[in-house]
């Protein structure tokens, strides 16, 4: 019998994960970050880590564990996201100083490339062409080609070695499914990547409980799940009202 | 400069919701944009947001929110009947291949050769550029919004954009608190004149030479 995918910490699940890995982590705004994970990977203090993201977080007074955070605890080389500066030029993130700085090296990726950079990486295909980014400064000097008239630039996929993932529910054999937006970049994040860690809101459910039809992500992409316990140990957004915060 | 600092920025965004057709997929980028989805129009709108959400409907009130719903911009929407969800590849696979009939962007500066700057300001080293530049390359209509200039004066219609382009030749429609404009390749066709606007005033507070037709029109604020 396969061994078990479900782990009893998220300190256990991410104990191994060396320093220099390129790590993936998953959602858009609050839906689907995996919060306990990076929690737990701040813990776990791997260093020279490649972080790939939509966008490293850390713009609001009221953090939940972000990519910023990692940055911070001086354990990021480079960051590939579609933000490498804060969506309103009036807020400040911590990514910025570092990068002003030099201490860290940051790979800014239209938002759309980088999910099809992923989705290559999981589908076997090596490299595309896309019309985005084309005359912009991204696209200079680089490799371009012209179909039916109109130029696209080159794009090389990106694979990663970890996704951190946070789903909605799970059966014993990793089969995942997501609820509304959290299931943005976690699908083509788990196919991009080698070991795919999910941190799992609902009770693990038995293999035959999520119909065939309805999985978002196969368990065969997945290899680690833990369980969210309830607030305060784990995890959860709470809503705008009970943060306090702006909005 | 003399003259009314013409419309507020509702209404700058109730004129862009106003060119929506009925059945388009709209796409609104954050800040302004977003407010075009508050404009009391009669067109059968479906509202495609990067993330995948097809479909959402008005921002819940606070205490109803969904927390694993959002939109682009963060902000806690709802579903009409119909929605549907999709991963971030397919979101932009929606995007790339044409399927978006408008996306509205806010921005920093629009240029008459249709190009515009959004993602990166002066002397940064990081820029924000989100799905912009994916939407701006291929939706089949970019209208773009904007202050018509910059806190200290300066003009934010150009000849051609100072800052970093997020796409070239792509704008077809500039709405500011002054004017509705299009850009014409040398100059920009100014539509629309907001109320309490004159055109010195708007030929003064822009970078690039503006055509007036004969039957200019004043904006109708709702």
């Amino acid at each position: 019998m396969a061994r078990s995918k479900i782990f009893g910490s998220f300190a256990a699940a991410v104990a191994d994960i060396p320093d220099g890995s390129t790590i993936a982590f998953a959602g858009f705004a609050y839906p689907g970050v995996p919060f306990n994970l990076i929690r737990a990977l701040l813990d776990q203090g791997a260093k020279g880590l490649t972080c790939i993201t939509n966008g490293t977080g850390g713009a609001g007074a009221d953090r939940m564990p972000d990519i910023g955070m990692l940055v911070e605890a001086g354990q990021v080389a480079k960051v590939v996201a579609a933000f490498t500066a804060p969506t309103r030029a009036s807020d400040r993130i911590p990514l910025t100083r570092y990068v002003d700085e030099g201490k860290i090296e940051a790979e800014l990726v239209p938002q759309g490339t980088l999910a099809e950079r992923l989705r290559a990486a999981g589908a076997g295909i090596p490299a595309f062409y896309t019309p985005t980014a084309v005359g912009t400064e991204l696209a200079a000097g680089r490799e371009t080609r012209v179909f039916g008239g109109r130029e696209y630039l080159l794009e090389h996929a990106m694979p990663v070695d970890v996704a951190f993932l946070r789903a909605w529910k799970a059966d014993s054999f990793g089969n995942l499914l997501f609820r509304r937006s959290q299931r943005n970049f976690n699908p083509i994040m788990a196919m991009a990547a080698r070991l795919v860690i999910v941190e799992v809101e609902e009770d693990f459910l038995q293999p035959g409980e999520i119909d065939p039809d309805e999985v978002h992500t196969p368990g065969i992409f997945v290899q680690r799940m833990v369980k969210i316990p309830p607030a305060p140990e784990g995890l959860w957004p709470a809503r705008r009202a009970e943060r306090g915060a702006k909005a | 400069m003399s003259g009314s600092n013409g419309l507020a920025r509702q209404q700058i965004a109730d004129r862009v919701a106003q060119e929506f057709q009925d059945g388009w997929i709209v796409n609104l980028g954050v800040g302004m944009p977003t407010m075009c989805s508050n404009t009391p129009i009669d067109t059968d709108i479906i509202y495609h947001s990067e993330n995948g959400v097809i479909g959402y409907g008005p921002v819940l009130p606070a205490g109803q929110e969904d927390l694993h719903l959002v939109n682009a911009g963060g902000q806690n929407v709802s579903l009409k009947p119909g929605a549907a969800v999709v991963h971030h590849a397919d979101s932009f696979a929606i995007i790339r291949s044409g399927r978006i009939d408008v996306t509205v962007l806010g921005i920093y500066e629009a240029a008459c050769n249709g190009d515009f700057a959004n993602w990166k300001v002066a002397g940064a080293k990081g820029g924000g550029i989100g799905g912009a530049m994916d939407l701006a390359a291929c939706a089949k209509n970019v209208f773009v919004i904007l202050e018509h200039t910059t806190r200290d004066g300066k003009p934010r219609l150009l000849k051609e954009c100072a800052l970093p382009v997020t796409a070239r030749g792509r704008v077809s429609l500039v709405a500011t608190n002054l004017g509705l404009f299009k850009p014409l390749g040398d100059r920009f066709l100014l539509r629309e004149i907001a109320p309490g606007v004159t055109v010195d005033q708007i030929r003064a507070a822009t970078g690039a030479p503006i055509e007036v037709p004969a039957d200019l029109k004043t904006i109708q604020t709702l």
